[in-house]
């Protein structure tokens, strides 16, 4: 199995609307990813993105997807690969569509178990173009195996998406998830650092995260996740200010368009959706240049 | 005629009205659903009484559910749900038919059923000698973020393959299945049986691992039906996995102008 060429684009106005989109949280599968059909799983998000107006996917791999280690515990060979990977592919997309600036942004995914890698990842990372750092369940949000990682972070200007389990009220299988309450005990720890709270419509009671992290000026939250409750963006962005709200899709597009087009839907400012579509990512990736043909976005 | 100025859709199969017992739903009143189906260009909805999931007598919900729809007869349907376990049942059916019904729901989980009971198929023969559906609903929310007490669990994919067995030719609308589901039912039956099932497709995944699209080149098109669950979940979800599909998919399903509703 190889990599599968995208689709031709079709024309028209893109379904979420002509003003850009930024994913904030996207994922793509490697050749170690141990599906057959990983390139056409990666040609779909990309032939999806078009087809929504997505300008700029800022991605991640999560080793090899449990493959030869677990999803939310890679090894770290494998998440060498991965990020290896990433960046190659993000490389490989922009000369495939001969634009000058990429369209795929690549975090570096860690595993705190594994400190001296996991910083080196982040060293190596930020030395190929890396422009945040993605951390997903493989010890809690709060342990201080994280500090060395969020100053880092704060020192390279890169934010860590953080995979959160909102109100995780007991251990689930496959994971050490976190939540949001735990994140934020790590954000009070690092205020330089800025995080990323992962899938408010990701599973678990958002309004518990709500709570949780509406006082946490570095904390941001993204929209994506399956979850498309009605009545949890209005909520998540009242707590949050729209300035600290991101649009995003994880591992379902089609409820990241159910979602831009509701954002439409709920009485927001032009400024607003601004924010949440795009600008909120231009501010906190500040290593990306996020292009819109010539046009280089800015805050 | 332009894109916008179409109907997307002629039904909602799964809508109800009434607050949610386990968290805050906003408005969730006919008039506000009236206003989300005519922006999302559907026609009409078949509407439940959501509060009297939880009832064990669903008959109270049922006559509010009327008053709350009578202004808005003709655009949203009455879905009553009929406990076919509970002594007089049938003559409770006849009324609802009596007043008119989009279809009659049932909540096997939350009723406590097996599959394979015995009530079940016999409601299921009193809606299909009236020419009505009967629907199921797979679940409300993702098992993540249930309230502790919110406990019946999913409907099980082992109750629609007995009820759809049985040879009653009820139509059978099931909401809120994922891909497992609808493979495990659809593939578990005969053409026979198969061809009076209906799915609505809102929890159906669509790209990038694609379930919908390849739901869509496998199962009969006829068997796709567009279900919001509104007020639980956004309704442009439905229209989100329809305009995601490849073009040539999406040329294969309509959900508008077929001779009578699913």
């Amino acid at each position: 199995m190889k990599e599968v060429k995208p689709v031709e684009p079709e024309h028209g106005t893109p379904l979420a609307g002509n003003e850009p989109l930024i994913d904030v949280h996207a994922h793509f599968h490697s050749d170690l990813s141990g599906r057959a059909d990983w390139g056409a799983y990666n040609a779909s998000r990309l032939h999806a993105g078009e087809r929504i107006g997505v300008i700029a996917h800022v991605a991640s791999i999560l080793g090899s997807w449990g493959h030869t280690s677990p999803t939310y515990f890679s090894s770290p060979a494998d998440l060498t690969h991965a990020n290896d990977w990433m960046r190659a592919f993000a490389e490989r997309d922009r000369l495939a569509m001969g634009i000058a600036q990429p369209r795929l942004f690549s975090y570096v995914a860690i595993n705190p178990n594994y400190a001296d890698h996991a910083l080196h990842e982040i060293t190596r990372g930020v030395a190929a173009g890396a422009v945040g750092v993605k951390i997903a369940a493989s010890r809690k949000a709060d342990d201080a195996l994280l500090d060395d990682i969020a100053r880092l972070a704060a020192e390279h200007q890169l934010p860590i998406l953080h995979h959160v389990w909102q109100d995780r009220r007991r251990e689930w299988p496959g994971q050490d998830a976190s939540d949001g309450v735990e994140l934020v005990r790590l954000a009070q720890r690092h205020p330089d650092t800025r995080f990323l709270l992962a899938h408010i419509g990701g599973g678990g009671d958002y309004a518990h995260t709500l709570h949780a992290a509406r006082d946490a000026q570095n904390v941001f939250v993204d929209l994506s996740g399956s979850g498309i409750d009605r009545g949890m963006m209005d909520a998540t962005i009242e707590a949050f200010g729209a300035e600290r709200v991101c649009w995003a899709a994880d591992l379902t597009l089609c409820t990241g368009l159910t979602k831009a087009w509701a954002l439409d839907a709920i009485g927001l400012t032009d400024a607003q959706l601004t924010d949440i579509r795009w600008r909120n990512g231009v501010r906190l990736f500040p290593r990306a240049r996020f292009t819109v043909g010539d046009r280089v976005l800015s805050a | 005629m332009t894109h916008k100025a179409q109907w997307f859709a002629d039904v909602d199969v799964s809508a109800w009205i009434g607050p949610y017992p386990f968290r805050d739903v906003p408005h969730p009143d006919p008039e506000v659903l009236v206003r989300v189906l005519e922006r999302e260009r559907i026609q009409r909805a078949w509407v439940g009484w959501l509060p009297g999931v939880w009832h064990r007598d669903p008959s109270a919900g049922n006559e509010r559910l009327r008053r709350a729809l009578a202004p808005f007869a003709g655009q949203l349907l009455a879905a009553p749900a009929v406990r076919p376990d509970w002594p007089g049942w049938q003559r409770v059916l006849s009324r609802e038919l009596e007043m008119g019904v989009g279809c009659i729901r049932a909540y096997p989980a939350q009723w406590g059923y097996a599959p394979g009971d015995e009530s079940l198929t016999r409601l299921a023969r009193g809606c299909s000698e009236a020419g009505v559906p009967l629907h199921l609903t797979v679940r409300f929310e993702d098992v993540r973020q249930r309230h502790r007490l919110d406990s019946a669990g999913d409907l099980m994919a082992a109750s629609v393959r007995a009820v759809a067995r049985a040879g009653t030719r009820c139509t059978l609308v099931i909401s809120g299945a994922g891909r497992e589901f609808i493979e495990e039912v659809w593939w578990g039956l005969t053409p026979e049986e198969q061809q009076y099932l209906r799915f609505d497709f809102g929890w159906v995944w669509g790209p990038p691992d694609d379930h919908f699209a390849h739901l869509a080149r496998t199962v009969e098109p006829s068997a796709w039906v567009l279900g919001s669950q509104w007020p639980l979940r956004l309704v442009q979800q439905s229209r989100a996995l329809y305009e995601l599909l490849p073009a040539l998919l999406r040329q294969s399903l309509s959900f508008t102008g077929r001779r009578r509703d699913p």
